[in-house]
């Protein structure tokens, strides 16, 4: 079997130097890959494959509506993945944005909740911030399991989120539900001073848009241009050089960790003072999930998260369209997304690796 | 009958769920890979054995479509993380999405339906005696898995295929060097594993709640993992951990019944807080981590 599988089977050989223009062509060459296999599923499910790439792939660029709503979806994607991305490259695998995010949006919503009659434009500003200390609270729980008392962060941030779902029910079947709801599992509408000014006339699209963007830039300077960033990927690729060099690897999971809470709580605070209006069951479509996929997507890289949190949106506001134009099931989006990453992993494969179709003992190692 | 007979009568059909999956993860991370896709093969072997069972199929038929499916998605972890060397925590992610949303997608026009679960056996003598004898009443998965338990045990401790597995998990350079084909055993465990996710779904859905509902599995996978690094890598600690997690998903039931004043949202976050307690209590010993612990869990093989 060994003498065959060396004989027979390619190898991979690590390259001396991964090409950029790779790296870069690696998400589209993923996307290409995943949009193949999933018109093929499209057709075993018996769908129409050519109204469903229509449907969600170029529909969402043709109105200026869709398009401001595929802005809108992907800002909650893009602040979270940013986050994400930062913990990512510490090789902190913080999963949990999805409670992270419920979180935050609790916390913003308590002041509409308490103070319904509260009128002034601090409002929604002090709910945003609410919001991302809610956010960093839940994954401090999660921070403090690893760091203290050394347990796997994957699963405690996980399990968080589970938690955190339970946690949003109980207030919205409890304490906060709106009264004058019909038992409608969700809060009272808030008043107009604890939502976001619109930003472009006509659309849903509000300021948060642009506190996204600036944090995007701000990742940007923190991961390649700051002195922590340094030690956080450094952290990353090399734990033991890290501990050499004297950076404390708690620091750097607390650091992560708060960091992708924060936004993801940010995020949450955002989602409720901003195209909801009010504390929902259904605040979160699997957000924090779908942000892992665009922190992957986007290399873990501040750039590249813009444009693959922008085509994640697509992807949402699209499998909505070919919902009621193709018939196809909201499932698919889900299948999408989880081949998509499948798809990227390989492709990334590539850039690190050639294939060679020798016996590799006696190439690669002198 | 009473919640405590209530519970002793179905903690271990309870288990089962947590104990099939955790077994099969136990092996995967004992050959040194983690599959964190557990929560995705779950779900996909559960639609599959629902799909078999609601059309007649029958329960084995149903049991051995969710074990192949599940195994044939846990081989697509394989190629990544092994073949092309992929992040795995990355690509266990990736499968779980994938299967969650292929059971989504399978299960689409099955919501809500029901099957038939399947007959309790009981064990001759055992189950005559009062109160705890409810526990000797079972359904046949769940005197297999026990069974699955013993085996898995008896092979890590005993049988050279079990030492060859571990020897890999721990040193998989000197594995290869004295010959072991390291890269065929890791696959080889990594089917197993999602065959026994598989199964571990098939069981939530088509015999334990036999009914379906999308996200029906509800975490039990990521729980089915978390006993893994309860149970310190070794399977009896991990079938007493399994044993755990069913007395509490039973007593949220019992509680919820009994109509005890503490909201049903508690009640249900319970194995979830639970997990991560325990987790904590366990994880902060990091000499029993390090005793039994798998040395190079996690990182991709390059000779």
């Amino acid at each position: 079997m060994s003498v065959w599988a060396a004989t027979f089977l390619p190898a991979l050989v690590r390259r001396e130097h991964a090409s950029l223009v790779a790296a870069m062509l690696a998400p589209a060459a993923a996307l290409g890959m995943a949009i193949i296999l999933n018109l093929g599923l499209y057709v075993l499910i018996g769908r129409d494959p050519a109204a469903v790439l229509y449907a969600m792939l170029l529909e969402p660029f043709l109105s200026w509506a869709s398009f401001a709503e595929v802005l809108l979806k992907a800002g909650p994607l893009l602040l979270i993945a940013q986050g994400l991305a930062i913990g990512f490259r510490a090789k902190v695998f913080n999963i949990g944005a999805e409670g992270q995010f419920i979180l935050g949006a609790i916390f913003a919503s308590a002041i509409p909740v308490w103070f319904p009659q509260a009128t002034g434009q601090w409002i929604w500003p002090l709910m945003l911030l609410l919001g991302a200390v809610g956010g960093a609270l839940w994954a401090s729980i999660t921070a403090f399991w690893r760091v203290r008392l050394n347990a796997n962060e994957i699963l405690v941030s996980l399990m968080l989120s589970l938690v955190a779902a339970q946690v949003l029910n109980y207030l919205l079947l409890g304490p906060w539900k709106d009264p004058a709801g019909f038992n409608f599992p969700q809060s009272v509408m808030f008043q107009s001073d604890a939502v976001m000014p619109t930003l472009i006339a006509g659309t849903r699209v509000n300021v948060s848009l642009l506190i996204t963007l600036a944090l995007s830039l701000v990742a940007w300077v923190f991961m390649q241009r700051s002195f922590m960033g340094y030690k956080l990927k450094v952290g990353g690729l090399a734990p033991r050089a890290a501990g050499y060099a004297g950076f404390s690897e708690g620091r750097a999971i607390w650091l992560s960790l708060l960091i992708g809470g924060l936004v993801a709580g940010l995020a949450g605070a955002a989602e409720v003072a901003g195209p909801l209006g009010q504390l929902q069951r259904s605040i979160s479509t699997g957000y924090g999930y779908a942000a892992i996929i665009v922190a992957y997507l986007g290399g873990l890289h501040p750039i590249g998260i813009i444009f693959s949190a922008l085509f994640m949106a697509v992807l949402y506001i699209g499998g909505d369209n070919a919902m009621v134009s193709a018939n196809l099931p909201i499932a698919a989006v889900r299948v999408f997304q989880g081949s998509l990453l499948l798809a990227y992993l390989v492709a990334v494969a590539f850039v690190r690796y050639r294939i060679e179709w020798r016996r590799p003992y006696h190439r690669s190692q002198p | 009958m009473n919640a405590v007979e209530f519970i002793i009568s179905g903690m271990l059909a309870a288990a089962t769920p947590f104990l099939l999956a955790a077994l099969g993860e136990l092996v995967v991370e004992r050959a040194g890979v983690l599959n964190l896709g557990v929560e995705g093969l779950m779900a996909l072997g559960a639609v599959l054995a629902f799909i078999v069972v609601y059309h007649g199929g029958g329960h084995l038929l149903g049991f051995v479509a969710a074990g192949l499916g599940s195994a044939v998605l846990s081989l697509v972890f394989a190629v990544l993380a092994l073949g092309f060397r992929a992040n795995q925590v990355a690509t266990g992610l990736a499968i779980g999405i994938l299967g969650q949303g292929l059971s989504a997608l399978f299960g689409k026009s099955y919501e809500s339906l029901t099957v038939k679960g399947l007959p309790r056996l009981a064990f001759p003598g055992l189950s005559e005696i009062p109160v705890v004898g409810r526990l000797f009443v079972q359904d046949v998965v769940v005197w297999l898995s026990l069974a699955a338990t013993f085996a898995i045990w008896a092979m890590f401790a005993y049988t050279r295929v079990g030492l060859v597995v571990r020897a890999i998990g721990e040193n998989p350079k000197a594995a290869h060097a004295i010959g072991y084909p390291v890269i065929a055993i890791r696959v080889a465990a990594i089917a197993f594993g999602g065959m026994m996710a598989g199964f571990a779904g098939a069981y939530a859905a088509a015999v334990y709640t036999p009914l379906w509902a999308d996200g029906m599995i509800a975490g039990r996978g990521w729980i089915a993992i978390a006993l893994v690094v309860f149970g310190t890598w070794l399977a009896g600690r991990i079938f007493l951990g399994a044993c755990l997690f069913g007395a509490v998903s039973l007593m949220s039931l019992a509680a919820q019944a009994t109509g005890l004043d503490v909201p049903s949202q508690l009640l249900s976050s319970l194995p979830y807080l639970v997990t991560i307690i325990v987790l904590g209590v366990i994880s902060a010993d990091r000499r029993l981590l390090r005793l039994n612990g798998v040395a190079s869990l996690g990182e991709p093989f390059e000779r």
